[in-house]
């Protein structure tokens, strides 16, 4: 579902993100991104979002050359991934509801199905409480909640967390986690960068580990659903 | 466009009144000038159509020329074959003429007859280029008291026209670039505030339409209502001149203004409005989607 071969990212300041990065990832697989700041986990999202272009290699999601993508397909290929950003990116004026409805007024989806999707989501991550709240009223592991339920409002197909229990204590932590998996099991292909090694070893999920943009290490999991290769 | 970017557009107008307020009294003052120099140009054009459509040299008699004098030098100009029409106006004519012009003066209605205003002699020729051999006739002719040449006229009103034309479009296109600037600084502001939601949105599949158009539209209302005022005001000065200027420019059938004239002129000024106000948040908005 997801491949990269052989990327690399250096940005004009000389910095390397990524360096020669190759992998590949199965549809409906739960995959940990680990590695220390500076790492390369938050480029390797902004890639699959195509937010920035590899300076070598290939990137394929599904049928799509992201590499060669018009620019008029970006907004297509972003409704089939969810992001849930490491600050979360949550508009501050609007509300928990409007933040939820928010990609999906910007992807002019029909209003009475909106409020549908929106309502069930609301629903699906526990914050149907708040919905009238704005974000500074909620919690941190609230907040997440809220950025998941956005990032789900396409149903996408891969959902992108950065860190998300990065800023919460162990008992949310474990909340969010039961959460994404929740949304593994309904068939979404998640890919999480985190620092919580607590949880990594826990859940012993596929583990991608970057350290100086070099993919070292790709720990299979408990669950291995297919061969995976990295250099 | 959908009746949310509407709302995001009227909602930006809200939250910074005094900005929007500075950007609608810029294009109010441009098209202000515009409609003025619009009305000015298309008056004067009249007016020298008007001239260039009336006989062309005039010939005033000297009492003393007699009729036979008049129908012999009549004569004598429609043998060179410039002549296009010729019209004899008779003492009694010219008062007649005059009393209509002065209906409402009864003063001068009174201290004029029709001993003191001379007979005369409208001339047409068939080219234009022949006026002045026409006019070298007449004031050569022992009858003719004085020749008025319409063409000196209509030469001094086109330079006039022409001297108002260039000063208002250099006026114009100052005034236009100064509001093109103005705006894309007003909604380039608003922009760089909204920076953090447009990254949001480019990142939640927003099109480059969906992020630009709440912009745009609210470039193309700030155009639209400076254009509205700015043609109120000048339409109203024009209305409440017009008897004034009816009166200067009397017996040169110019008014009433045409409403359909006004009405053209307000569209032509709209099309414009969009136009500027389209450009201005384009070019505002641009440096962000890149």
């Amino acid at each position: 579902m997801i491949r990269f071969e052989n990327v690399t990212k250096q940005y004009p300041t000389g910095n390397t993100a990524l360096d020669d990065v190759s992998f590949t990832i199965d549809r409906g697989e739960f995959v940990f991104l680990v590695g220390p700041s500076g790492s390369g986990k938050t480029t390797l999202f902004r890639l699959l979002i195509h937010d920035a272009l590899p300076s070598i290699g290939s990137i394929f999601i599904g049928d799509w050359d992201l590499v060669n993508l018009p620019k008029n397909k970006i907004h297509v290929l972003r409704k089939n991934i969810g992001v849930v950003f490491q600050d979360l990116k949550l508009l501050r004026d609007r509300t928990i509801y409007e933040n939820i409805m928010f990609p999906l007024e910007v992807g002019n989806i029909d209003s009475d199905e909106a409020r549908q999707r929106v309502e069930g989501i609301i629903e699906r991550v526990g914050i149907a409480d708040h919905r009238e709240k704005f974000p500074i009223q909620l919690s941190g592991g609230e907040l997440q909640r809220a950025a998941i339920a956005r990032a789900l409002a396409f149903s996408p197909e891969i959902l992108l967390a950065d860190e998300p229990t990065g800023d919460l204590d162990n008992a949310t932590s474990w909340e969010i986690i039961k959460l994404l998996q929740d949304i593994n099991e309904g068939g979404t292909t998640i890919i999480m960068a985190t620092h919580n090694a607590d949880i990594v070893n826990s859940l012993r999920n596929r583990t991608l580990v970057l350290e100086k943009g070099k993919l070292t290490k790709d720990h299979p999991g408990k669950h291995k659903k297919a061969e995976h290769t990295h250099k | 466009m959908n009746a949310k970017s509407t709302k995001t557009a009227l909602k930006h107008i809200r939250r910074s009144p005094y900005q929007s307020l500075a950007a609608v009294f810029i294009m109010m003052l441009t098209f202000l000038s515009i409609s003025v120099f619009t009305f000015i140009v298309f008056g004067s054009s009249s007016v020298i159509n008007f001239f260039e459509s009336k006989p062309q040299v005039t010939a005033f008699f000297k009492d003393s020329a007699t009729q036979q004098n008049i129908d012999d030098l009549r004569n004598q100009l429609n043998q060179t074959g410039m002549i296009s029409t010729t019209k004899f106006i008779s003492k009694d004519q010219a008062l007649q003429i005059y009393r209509a012009q002065n209906k409402n003066d009864p003063l001068l209605l009174d201290l004029v007859t029709a001993d003191i205003l001379p007979a005369s002699l409208e001339i047409s020729t068939v080219k234009i280029e022949d006026l002045g051999s026409i006019s070298d006739i007449l004031s050569k002719s022992p009858y003719v008291s004085e020749v008025v040449y319409q063409r000196d006229i209509v030469d001094t009103l086109t330079r006039w026209t022409n001297a108002v034309r260039i000063i208002g479009i250099i006026l114009i296109v100052i005034l236009t670039v100064v509001s093109i600037f103005i705006m894309m600084t007003v909604i380039g502001f608003k922009v760089s505030q909204k920076r953090d939601e447009i990254e949001i949105m480019k990142l939640l599949s927003a099109t480059n339409w969906y992020i630009r158009w709440p912009f745009m539209f609210e470039g193309i209302l700030y155009g639209a209502a400076g254009t509205l005022i700015g043609w109120f005001i000048a339409t109203a000065g024009l209305l409440y001149f017009s008897p004034y200027l009816e009166s200067f420019l009397r017996g040169i059938p110019i008014f009433p203004v045409s409403p359909l004239f006004l009405v053209g002129v307000l569209l032509g000024e709209l099309v414009l409005a969009v136009l500027l106000g389209v450009l201005a948040s384009s070019l505002a908005v641009l440096r962000y989607l890149n």
